[in-house]
């Protein structure tokens, strides 16, 4: 997987692109805390992940309640269907959900 | 058929041989842990993997019988002869439901469903329920002390009608390769989620999180016609690593609220979540904290009830035990059984018997190849190229006996089938016969292993049948009143020996020798060897038994048997002494492949002789030369050693060398002389058989190619050996006639 980050005046964009499963989630995690310790405000766009499992939720649940502790923000945004599927099936729409749009079947 | 469902059949035929073994063990060892277990597991297996392919009928009768099993190895049930007897039978209408799904079409007989229902009915009385047909696992049963209880825990059943599953999975379950995700989708097919709510409180901080740790627990609501079984199933694999608490529809409230308490979250906030999943109404958690109340001021603290308050987690799991063990047992069975499942599979490889066949021709084609390149570079005298094409050599000669020994299985496992029959025939004909096995490590072809069963069988029936006699008869010959039978096999030159041999009355040779002659077998006054009467037997529909019974006396059988075994190139004899019993011994070559040979030379054709069957090599001198003009034998170091002269046998005709040489070969114990021309040394010899034309050809056992190209005649030692026997006896009959 990859995670390619833009920073605009602490406003980091991160793309993570790729499959976000168990094989790659020591790396994510290092990345990702990394990411939230340089930014005050994080936006992960989830559109390329291709493929995500319970480990990589894991990770998408930690990176936001870490954020909350340390008061800082993450967002979720343009969520890939795969993501949104485990998402849903999980019922956490509420807590990873953020703009979270529905698409159209 | 699907390649899966075969590997089941031939997994499931193991299977079924163990549980006899195991049953037929029990018999002796009635307390047996270990051999239980064993019963179980291998029921089990059976019917999961039933399950699997949709076998119904396998599944729903196996069902029963495991239930028994379950209870015998629980010690609620004990081991009896009569409890054996009907396991055996049991696993006997497995093994016909097995078969018809081998043969697929096939149904089962009228005769098969009545021994079924019966046995349903049989096992059904063993466990103490009704008898009904109806074999699917039912609903759970509410447990009786918990109906009782109803009032007095001031709870009564939850209004929801769906299951409660309460999951927590295990660290390890992401690293173990498993998704929480795939299971919960499983669960999915088998109903609808009504609610599922995930809880992450167990996920630490940033940097204490493991990222391939697992850290989330479900609560989940299921509607589903599923039973209990097929509910607990979804979580078979992951059973080890994760704590699941399900609970079927309309359970007590009580049982609400052990869960509760069980789960490692706080009490008041598991409470909310069961009651926002809709899994217990307001009212209903209300009841359950009133009960944990009254029950702390009712009862004294360390004498914990169902629903008092700071007990420990692990007391709790076994109260919550006690009203379903069946799925707690159940589940770390499965786990142990999956286990060790996968421990065995990777012990073994399967491989199709044809793709074996196909190495041991490449071996076959090798070795003929790696004898024409030791021959090239003989002949090339560049010592360098000698040597590597030695090593060469050496080399194929291992390949091809590990080739070979691919195909060898131990003779155990045929032997062990006896352990039933040996039994069962015993029980029919009203005999304590004990069956004493040895050298089942031998090893053998396997082609000629399942050859051989059929022999055996006849073999061990007749000597249970007609060699051991009644208990009374030996009471009344001072022998002990168990019979005995063994089987016995061993490696003897180059083949392989089973014996089979009984301590009965042994064959009455007068009785045999008044067959054969109102048979017009042989001529009356004939004189006949000890050995050559009991090769009458042999004879078709030769019987000297009085009765004729269910198992042997008709007289068809041991010219089938003899059969049999001459079409594997082996032979059979007997040795028998009046009161002392009888020993039938089976020799089979080891292999029917390749051989290490002798070459020999005569005139300018080459034979292979086998290895094995060679004693030694002499020069023939020059004295013993002149003799052999007038008599067929020497004198070697003070025994008559027949000879056959292979020029003559052959009609090769030519002139003798000045020097020739005999090769001392033996077959069963006899020795014969081949006087050649040349010895040419060892010679790995891939036999290729003769075509048809030659089958009826007497001293010629196959054929082989040399590395030079030409192609060799490999010798049939027994037949050569019997030939040079036959005409040393017909000569002394001659001479003997003669003196008369």
């Amino acid at each position: 997987m990859d995670i390619d980050t833009q920073q605009h005046d602490g406003l980091c964009q991160a793309t993570l692109a790729g499959e976000f499963t168990i094989y790659a989630a020591a790396d994510a995690k290092a990345r990702l805390t990394a990411l939230l310790d340089a930014c005050a405000e994080v936006e992960l766009d989830l559109s390329a992940v291709s493929e995500i499992d319970t480990a990589g939720f894991q990770l998408l649940l930690l990176i936001k309640r870490e954020a909350q502790r340390l008061g800082k923000t993450v967002r979720f945004v343009a969520h890939s269907r795969t993501t949104l599927e485990l998402i849903d099936l999980y019922n956490m729409a509420a807590q990873l959900g953020d703009p979270l749009v529905i698409p159209a079947p | 058929m699907d390649q899966p469902l075969q590997t089941y059949i031939e997994e499931s035929r193991a299977l079924l041989e163990d549980m006899e073994a195991i049953l037929l063990h029990l018999e002796s060892a009635p307390d047996d842990r270990e051999s239980l277990n064993a019963l179980f597991r291998a029921a089990h297996t059976i019917k999961g993997s039933a399950g699997l392919f949709g076998l119904d009928p396998i599944v729903s009768f196996t069902h029963v019988a495991e239930n028994v099993l379950d209870r015998l190895r629980d010690g609620q049930l004990a081991v009896s002869a009569g409890l054996v007897e009907l396991l055996l039978q049991c696993r006997d209408h497995v093994s016909g439901l097995i078969d018809t799904v081998a043969e697929a079409g096939a149904a089962l007989s009228d005769e098969q469903q009545q021994a079924g229902e019966r046995l349903l009915l049989a096992l059904h009385a063993v466990l103490g329920e009704p008898g009904t047909a109806a074999t699917a696992p039912a609903a759970p049963p509410v447990p009786k002390e918990h109906a009782g209880a109803v009032e007095t825990s001031g709870g009564g059943r939850v209004e929801s009608d769906a299951w409660h599953l309460s999951l927590r999975f295990g660290r390890d379950v992401l690293r173990n390769g498993m998704d929480p995700a795939s299971f919960i989708r499983y669960l999915a097919t088998l109903g609808e989620i009504v609610s599922l709510t995930t809880l992450a409180e167990a996920l630490p901080e940033a940097a204490a999180m493991d990222p391939e740790g697992c850290y989330l627990g479900f609560e989940i609501r299921l509607r589903s016609e599923a039973d209990k079984q097929a509910v607990e199933n979804v979580f078979e694999f992951v059973h080890d690593d994760c704590d699941i608490h399900i609970l079927p529809p309309r359970s007590l409230v009580e049982d609400y609220f052990k869960l509760i308490e069980a789960l490692p979250e706080d009490n008041h906030l598991m409470g909310e979540i069961l009651v926002a999943s809709g899994a217990l109404t307001t009212r209903e958690l209300e009841l359950a904290l009133a009960c944990q109340n009254l029950k702390a001021a009712a009862e004294p603290p360390d004498e914990a009830g169902p629903c008092a308050p700071g007990k420990p987690v692990g007391q709790i799991l076994v109260e919550r035990g006690d009203t379903y063990p069946e799925i707690v047992d159940r589940a770390l069975k499965k786990q142990q059984q999956g286990r060790e499942h996968k421990a065995q599979e990777a012990r073994f490889v399967r491989v199709h018997a044809d793709k074996l066949d196909g190495l041991i021709d490449l071996v076959g084609e090798l070795v003929i190849a790696g004898a024409a390149n030791a021959l090239l570079a003989g002949r090339s005298g560049n010592a360098a190229l000698t040597e590597a094409s030695s090593a060469v050599t050496r080399l194929v000669e291992e390949i091809r006996d590990s080739a070979l020994r691919l195909r060898m299985v131990p003779i155990g496992e045929t032997f062990n089938r006896f352990q039933r029959v040996v039994r069962d025939v015993g029980r029919e004909l009203g005999k304590d016969i004990a069956l004493e096995i040895s050298g089942a490590d031998t090893e053998l072809d396997k082609t000629v292993v399942e050859k051989i069963a059929d022999p055996l069988m006849h073999l061990v029936r007749n000597a249970m049948d007609h060699g051991i006699e009644s208990a009374e008869v030996r009471a009344a010959q001072g022998k002990p009143a168990r019979g005995t039978l063994r089987l016995n096999a061993y490696h003897d030159s180059g083949g392989v020996v089973i014996e089979v041999s009984d301590d009965g009355g042994g064959l009455k040779k007068d009785r045999i020798l008044q067959k054969a002659w109102e048979r017009g077998l042989i001529a009356p006054n004939q004189n006949l060897s000890d050995s050559e009467i009991h090769q009458l037997i042999f004879e078709a529909g030769f019987s000297t038994a009085d009765a004729v019974t269910n198992l042997s006396g008709r007289g068809v059988g041991m010219d089938v048997v003899k059969k049999n075994i001459v079409a594997l190139r082996g032979t059979v004899d007997l040795d028998s002494g009046e009161g002392r019993g009888t020993t039938a011994r089976i020799r089979l070559p080891l292999t029917l492949a390749i051989i290490d040979g002798f070459l020999v030379g005569v005139g300018s054709a080459s034979y292979v002789v086998p290895l094995d069957t060679v004693m030694e090599c002499l020069e023939l001198s020059a004295g013993e030369r002149a003799a052999l003009a007038r008599r067929n034998y020497i004198n070697l170091r003070g025994e008559v050693l027949p000879l056959i002269r292979l020029r003559d046998s052959f009609e090769l005709g030519g002139e003798a060398p000045k020097r020739e040489n005999i090769v001392v070969v033996s077959h069963a114990g006899q020795r014969t002389g081949l006087v050649v021309d040349a010895l040419l040394g060892e010679f790995q010899a891939v036999i290729k058989p003769l075509g048809r034309m030659f089958r009826h050809l007497k001293g010629i056992g196959g054929s082989t190619i040399l590395g030079s190209g030409e192609v060799a005649l490999i010798l049939d030692v027994a037949a050569l050996v019997k030939q040079a026997t036959a005409r040393e006896m017909a000569a002394t009959d001659a001479a003997q006639t003669a003196m008369h």
